[in-house]
């Protein structure tokens, strides 16, 4: 693997991971020389790219459920912030990106005309 | 009583005939951590309050004489296992203030035979890495040895029971995180069987790997504890169903992958583990080289497929519903400054590698490779285990090396070389200390690592005690 094959920054932000520059300099050469060492792999002779897995998980029957709420209070504890029996978090969508999709759905034109324009 | 020689089997007779109580034999390892833990830093929190409490009630169990193998015997807990309303934080920032919300299975085993928890003992990071150097809340320093590492992740519980800080401990093994500081501070470390011991409450760290299993200084100590803790559990969708066992024949034909062995292992390791097999051969155990032909794949398959799963388990630390939270104006901010802040460098590290050996483009070159490797693997165990009942190993390719001495990435995954295809396999493993050999002019204990076949744990504890009874 060729370090200017990885993007470190961009492997941060899909892992919603916020790193220091200084600390992006680093992983940029360590990063491809972990990659480097495993890609050993791929010299193995390998028959059949997929394999029957040996093992499958084994779920518990779906019955019994337990009173609804008997754990909220426990489980309410842990959430950093919470409100109302809620975990709170910042607004997921926003407003304007909903009428924003909404529009572009509705008059699907206005977005090509404005690609072509550019 | 002398905590340094003492195991679970002498302290039950002991109990049982009333020669001290549970609550005295907690109290002198309480004043044991109290005044050797300041350097050994192996726990992160002693509950000695709570340790009290429950070595009484193991001594009215005791009194009534219902007694079972774990009733007031003190043990330590890996950081990595909830126990309910106790902070468990895998030596991670991000859990530092995290409070469980319920009991894991092999703790609620352990409490129903009224065992007593001393503290929980510090680890890498999310059990990354194989000298508790990764941990948020400091080193831990080795028993045997206080310049060098106790090994990791689970360094803390081995510290624990080398140093005569608790009786026994549980720890989790991934990659060889029970296995290889059990090598670096003279004790005995046993990886089950995967499917053999139920993770519910175990933080997942890679899911297709992890096991829970015991520290002990003896292999009737380790059988006595993986007793408790084993068996089937509707929680946990990987737990194997309870069967018997059908390795009931003494074990006679021990393989060898020579060929192997050679890869950076030291010379003086590589003889004490030689001195060992002709000791086995003198008991009458015939001795076969054995060919495995992707074993020397095992360490890059591990570091694809390891990475690839914590990077999707550590996804559920966002500051959302549990654990560290970093205020910020867009909830994309409040994950990654959270993450950013919450995690160490090297879970950073290994977040950053599965999310390329997994996204898009790359997946087929490194995850689904390494996944079609491992069956190989796999095939190959379960070809040699035709004409062997054990395979054998070093556990490590080096004794317990010294603080920062392997701080670039690869020299310390290197370090898990001989661990990590028992884990691939889903075989279980075990290390029995066995020679010693010299560094700086101190002597440093050496594991020798036995491999059986899925559920033959039986088969390790034999071969294991044939190690112990041997003579110097």
């Amino acid at each position: 693997m060729n370090k200017n094959d990885v993007d470190v920054r961009a492997l941060a932000k899909l892992a919603r991971l916020e790193v220091s520059a200084e600390e992006l300099a680093k992983l940029e050469n360590e990063i491809p020389d972990i990659l480097a060492f495993v890609e050993t792999v791929q010299k193995a002779a390998v028959s059949r790219e997929t394999t029957t897995p040996a093992l499958h998980n084994v779920m518990r029957s779906d019955e019994n459920p337990h009173e609804s709420g008997v754990y909220t209070e426990t489980l309410m504890k842990a959430a950093p912030v919470s409100e109302n029996n809620r975990v709170v978090v910042k607004q997921v969508v926003s407003r304007a990106e909903i009428f924003r999709k909404q529009s572009d759905h509705e008059n699907p034109s206005v977005v090509s005309k404005k690609a072509t324009k550019k | 009583m002398n905590l340094s020689t003492l195991t679970i089997a002498e302290a039950r007779r002991a109990l049982d005939v009333k020669e001290y109580s549970a609550l005295e034999l907690t109290n002198a390892y309480l004043d044991a951590i109290e005044k050797k833990d300041g350097e050994i830093h192996a726990y992160l929190e002693v509950w000695a309050k709570e340790a009290r409490e429950e070595a009484k009630s193991a001594d009215e169990m005791i009194a009534r004489g219902e007694s079972r193998p774990l009733t007031g015997i003190p043990l330590a807990i890996k950081d990595n296992m909830l126990i309910e309303g106790r902070i468990a934080s895998s030596a991670s920032k991000i859990l530092e203030n995290y409070r469980a919300s319920y009991d894991a299975t092999v703790i609620k085993k352990l409490k129903e035979q009224r065992a007593v928890f001393l503290g929980r003992t510090n680890m890498d990071e999310f059990a990354m890495g194989s000298s508790t150097e990764t941990s948020a809340f400091g080193l831990t320093k080795n028993p045997r040895d206080v310049r060098r590492v106790p090994g990791g992740s689970s360094g803390g519980s081995a510290a624990a029971v080398s140093g005569g800080l608790a009786l026994a401990a549980l720890g989790s093994d991934t990659g060889g995180s029970i296995r290889q500081p059990a090598s670096l501070t003279g004790i005995v470390g046993l990886k089950p069987t995967y499917g053999a011991v139920s993770r519910f409450g175990l933080m997942a760290l890679a899911s297709s790997l992890d096991q829970i299993g015991p520290l002990t200084k003896t292999i009737a100590d380790a059988r006595i504890l993986f007793d408790v803790i084993r068996g089937h559990d509707p929680n946990d969708s990987t737990s194997l169903p309870d069967v018997p066992s059908v390795f009931n024949k003494k074990p006679r034909t021990i393989g060898v992958p020579r060929a192997f062995l050679s890869q950076g292992c030291d010379a003086d390791v590589l003889e004490c583990f030689e001195a060992t097999l002709a000791h086995l051969k003198s008991r009458g155990y015939e001795i076969r080289d054995l060919n495995v032909p992707n074993l020397p794949y095992s360490l890059a398959v591990y570091y694809i497929i390891q990475p690839a799963e914590a990077s999707t388990n550590l996804a559920r630390y966002d500051g959302i519903r549990y654990g560290l939270s970093v205020a910020a104006d867009s909830i994309g901010e409040v994950y990654a400054k959270t993450r950013g802040a919450g995690f160490g460098r090297e879970a950073r590290r290994r977040i950053l590698i599965g999310t390329f050996v997994l996204s898009s483009g790359y997946a087929d070159a490194y995850y689904r490779k390494a996944r079609a490797v491992r069956e190989l693997l796999r095939a190959d165990f379960q070809q040699a285990f035709k004409s062997v009942d054990a395979i054998v190993m070093p556990t490590t390719p080096s004794p317990a090396f010294m603080f920062g001495a392997k701080s670039d990435p690869l020299a310390m995954y290197a370090e898990d070389i001989f661990a990590t295809p028992a884990n691939l396999a889903g075989v279980p493993a075990i290390s029995v200390p066995r020679g010693e050999v010299e560094r700086d002019g101190t002597k440093l204990p050496v594991g020798f690592q036995i491999i059986a076949p899925h559920g033959g744990e039986s088969t390790l504890f034999s071969i294991g005690e044939d190690i112990e009874t041997m003579e110097a």
